[in-house]
């Protein structure tokens, strides 16, 4: 008897998993202060999985600081404060009893200039891993040639894996963050303008990576690049002064917004 | 396929933390643990002097007896080898330094002089100590007197006072040398007028450390030979002398034979920590003063 | 208009004055023998210990200065002069010193550097340079007055002079050399590096270990050897903590003499000028230069590969 009802209650629990976890990201009332700074205002973005979020708006618009408190980088500068919640699948990030470190082993994020770390191309890939416990010299191997291919970048390093990070392009670099990124296997990735820093070309592919990275990872990009967010994106939230000011399909906010000021932002009235 | 496993990861969390927050505080106490010994040498030094500071410790000669010994000769000794330090390592090190940041090209001869000198501040001080002897002391036959110990203390601190000098030089913004070469000034007329006056405050600063860490150097003033015992105080750079630091030694070797020694070179101690404590103190209102003014 | 007339005269009159002309001229030149003088203090040190390194060359082979075990120099009937004893004291207490340096003085450097905010790093950090400018003379009384006593409660084998003292001091002396050092190196790694970091997962201790100290690892490394030349170099503390026996020994309870206390002794005591004894203070001299000298040479261009990473 007993175990029925258990076994209904973890029925039911599944499903209200599988309901919850179309939405990956859920911001609810979030704000935050830099000092006494207003930086994010009243934030509420649900994210969807397996899908491309682009975040769009002027320069100091609160894009950035809004990515980085998704996996609470943000709070590196000690003067930061936040109300409101933010969930991932389920849980609040804000939780004292969950660690940043785990969230982080979730949530991997690629930067705005390639940062790869002063070792070899094998060795930033297998950072993450190692922290993470894993030691096994096969399977980091395994690792790396895995994460190298799904960053597509592993025909272009496979001979080299030994060599300087540094010594690759700027593109590379990008693409080698985001396969020491992909190494830990995260759920979402946040890209803080991942192209900002890279020429066209570079640009392209990063592009293109991301369209095969939706497949099995959501992801959520800022962008200054609204050209960028029409190409790559499913859904797209304009940002203005703090405030998410319109949230919907790219298509929508690309060709019918509703609020005037996205549609001056758009087409390129400001910002 | 997949590597990671979300339970190892819980798994290592707790204990990975715990690692961070431990080291944190390991950290803060190393960190800390220099200032411990710090506060612990001073407080030592400060019990031991107590009822040993006074007017006569201050304004007495040497002698043997403890109870009447006091270091005028020290204080004097080391106030006229300062009286040499000071403008020969201003003269010399402003000067190396002008030459090497304005008038100097970019030569093999000029990076030499720069390792040259760098390489000349990891130069252990007893070795300046055995060039002063042979050169000053013996070759140029002056004797163990204040010029010679004055003249090895700058070669000592020489690089110290050059190397601030330069910093500072380099920090004068390029657009008040143009503005005086744009009034047609020749470079010398600018240097002296212009650039000197702006970084001398970054000059001082750097001749107040070097004149503080000559007058804590023993081992240079130890082989160019004081002697333990003299009583006549300098009047002259041509006088045989001994200075602070000489005392603290021979005291402090010597508190085998005679106990209350050691309250005197700690005595001697205080005296001097506090000297260095004002001079360093002078540097820092110099530096916050005039930081920044243009 | 005459006015401005007036000053263009007397502008010009003073260009002619080719007195000015001729001082400008020869400013380079003074300058330029000022920036010479440290060279020749240089080649001055060179010269001396090589000259009167020769003398004592003369008279007592290499074989004897570097391979046989014992000094004797004031032995009258048969003095003996090797290095090694010196050497052994000198390296017995250099490494003694970075025992305590090097893991003191980096972990300092790591709590400045990833660790402090901004606030605690800015008074911390001149508080610990503060131990670099307290005078060794100083540090030999506390080594020899409070250290060694201490430490005898605690091993009572200790001798009243011993090597054990002298190093532990002198490696808190060698703290903020290490520390500044490090944490200067440490600093100097891009943020961004660290935050790529912390995105994976990684705890400040991960951070620190695994990224940014073999980041800086040239810069470290600069620092421990500039401390252990440091070490190498100083003289007063051990001259008067760790005294005058001149035994090849590794036991860390019993006096040694380095190469620094030897000169003291030697210069300071009976040895008269122009004696085998005398001269040798003048080849141990020369073995301590040239020892400090590729030190600091290795360490300036530790330093410089640092520099040309970032």
């Amino acid at each position: 008897m007993n175990q029925v009802i258990l076994k209904q209650k973890e029925q039911k629990e599944i499903e209200n998993r599988k309901n919850e976890s179309s939405i990956v990201y859920d911001t609810k009332k979030l704000n935050l202060w830099y000092g006494n700074t207003h930086a994010l205002k009243d934030i509420d973005l649900p994210v969807q999985e397996r899908s491309v979020t682009a975040i769009i708006g002027p320069s100091g618009c609160g894009k950035s600081t809004y990515i980085k408190t998704l996996n609470r980088m943000v709070e590196m500068n000690p003067e930061v404060r936040t109300t409101g919640k933010v969930h991932y699948r389920g849980r609040n990030i804000f939780d004292s009893s969950y660690p940043a470190e785990e969230l982080r082993t979730r949530v991997g994020m690629v930067f705005q200039k390639p940062n790869p770390f002063p070792k070899s191309i094998f060795d930033n890939v297998v950072y993450g891993p190692k922290i993470h416990g894993i030691t096994d010299k096969k399977i980091l191997q395994k690792i790396v040639e895995k994460s190298l291919r799904g960053a597509a970048i592993w025909d272009e390093v496979k001979d080299r894996l030994k060599e300087n990070a540094y010594s690759l392009s700027g593109g590379q670099q990008q693409r080698l963050c985001i396969a020491r990124c992909l190494a830990v296997e995260p759920d979402v990735i946040l890209m803080d303008e991942p192209t900002s820093a890279l020429d066209p070309k570079s640009t392209l592919k990063v592009e293109e990576l991301i369209q095969e990275l939706k497949q099995n990872y959501s992801i959520i990009i800022v962008t200054h690049n609204m050209q960028q967010a029409a190409r790559i994106s499913d859904k797209t939230a304009f940002f203005l002064n703090g405030e998410v000011i319109e949230y919907d399909e790219t298509d929508k906010i690309f060709s019918n917004p509703v609020d005037k000021r996205t549609e001056d932002y758009i087409t390129g009235r400001f910002g | 396929m997949q590597f990671m496993d979300m339970k190892v990861v819980q798994s290592r969390m707790s204990k990975r933390l715990l690692l961070n927050q431990m080291t944190k505080w390991l950290f803060l106490a190393s960190a800390i643990f220099g200032l411990l010994v710090l506060a612990v040498l001073l407080y030592r030094v400060i019990v031991d002097s107590l009822g040993w500071i006074n007017i006569d410790f201050l304004t007495s000669v040497l002698s043997t007896k403890p109870e009447i010994a006091g270091i005028k000769g020290a204080i004097l000794g080391t106030v006229w080898l300062m009286i040499i330090v000071g403008p020969v390592t201003m003269a010399l090190g402003v000067s190396t330094a002008i030459y090497i940041e304005e008038y100097a090209r970019p030569s093999k001869l000029t990076s030499f002089i720069q390792t040259n000198i760098s390489n000349l501040a990891g130069v252990p001080s007893i070795v300046f100590g055995l060039l002063g002897l042979t050169v000053f002391v013996r070759l140029f036959g002056i004797g163990s007197v204040i010029l010679a110990g004055g003249l090895t203390m700058s070669l000592l601190v020489l690089p110290i006072v050059v190397v601030a000098s330069q910093e500072a030089i380099r920090a004068v913004p390029s657009y008040l040398r143009e503005a005086s070469y744009g009034m047609g000034a020749t470079k010398w007329q600018t240097i002296k007028n212009v650039v000197l006056p702006v970084a001398l405050p970054g000059i001082l600063t750097g001749l107040i450390l070097a004149i503080s860490r000559a007058i804590g150097e023993t081992a240079p003033l130890v082989v160019i030979g004081i002697p333990a015992l003299l009583i006549p105080v300098p009047t002259s750079i041509f006088d045989r002398f001994t200075a602070m630091p000489m005392q603290i030694y021979y005291w402090t070797i010597d508190s085998v034979l005679v106990a209350e020694y050691a309250y005197l070179a700690a005595a001697t101690i205080v005296i001097l920590l506090l000297i260095l404590f004002t001079l360093n103190s002078l540097a820092i209102i110099i530096r916050n003063k005039f930081d920044r003014r243009y | 208009m005459s006015n401005s007339i007036n000053i263009r005269n007397m502008i010009e009159g003073s260009r002619k004055k080719s007195k000015l002309a001729m001082f400008e001229k020869t400013i380079p030149y003074l300058l330029f023998f000022a920036a010479f003088l440290s060279v020749l203090t240089t080649i001055g040190i060179m010269v001396t210990l090589t000259v009167e390194s020769i003398l004592f060359f003369r008279n007592v082979s290499f074989r004897e200065f570097f391979l046989q075990p014992e000094l004797k120099p004031l032995n009258p009937s048969d003095p003996k002069f090797s290095i090694l004893p010196l050497l052994g004291g000198t390296l017995l207490s250099s490494i003694i010193a970075m025992m305590v340096a090097i893991p003191i003085g980096l972990t300092t450097a790591v709590y400045l550097s990833e660790y402090a905010t901004e606030r605690v790093r800015r008074i911390l950090k001149p508080l610990v340079e503060v131990l670099a400018g307290i005078p060794t003379i100083v540090y030999g009384f506390f080594a020899f007055t409070f250290v060694t006593p201490v430490l005898r409660e605690l091993i009572p084998a200790l001798d009243r002079t011993n090597i054990l003292s002298p190093g532990i001091v002198m490696g808190i002396m060698i703290i903020p050399i290490v520390a500044s050092l490090s944490e200067d190196a440490m600093s100097s790694v891009p943020n961004s590096i660290r935050e790529g970091a912390m995105a994976l997962g990684a705890t400040k201790f991960e951070v620190a270990f695994r990224v940014v100290i073999p980041a800086a690892i040239s810069g470290i490394i600069a620092s421990f050897v500039l401390g252990i030349s440091r070490a190498i170099g100083e003289t007063m503390i051990v001259t008067i903590a760790s005294g005058s026996n001149k035994n090849l020994t590794f036991d860390v309870t019993q006096s040694m003499q380095t190469m620094t206390a030897y000169i003291v002794e030697v210069t300071s005591g009976d040895a008269a000028s122009g004696t085998t004894a005398y001269y040798s203070l003048y080849a141990v001299a020369m073995t301590l230069f040239v020892f400090t000298l590729l030190m600091n040479l290795f360490a300036r261009y530790m330093t410089k590969k640092f520099r040309e990473v970032y």
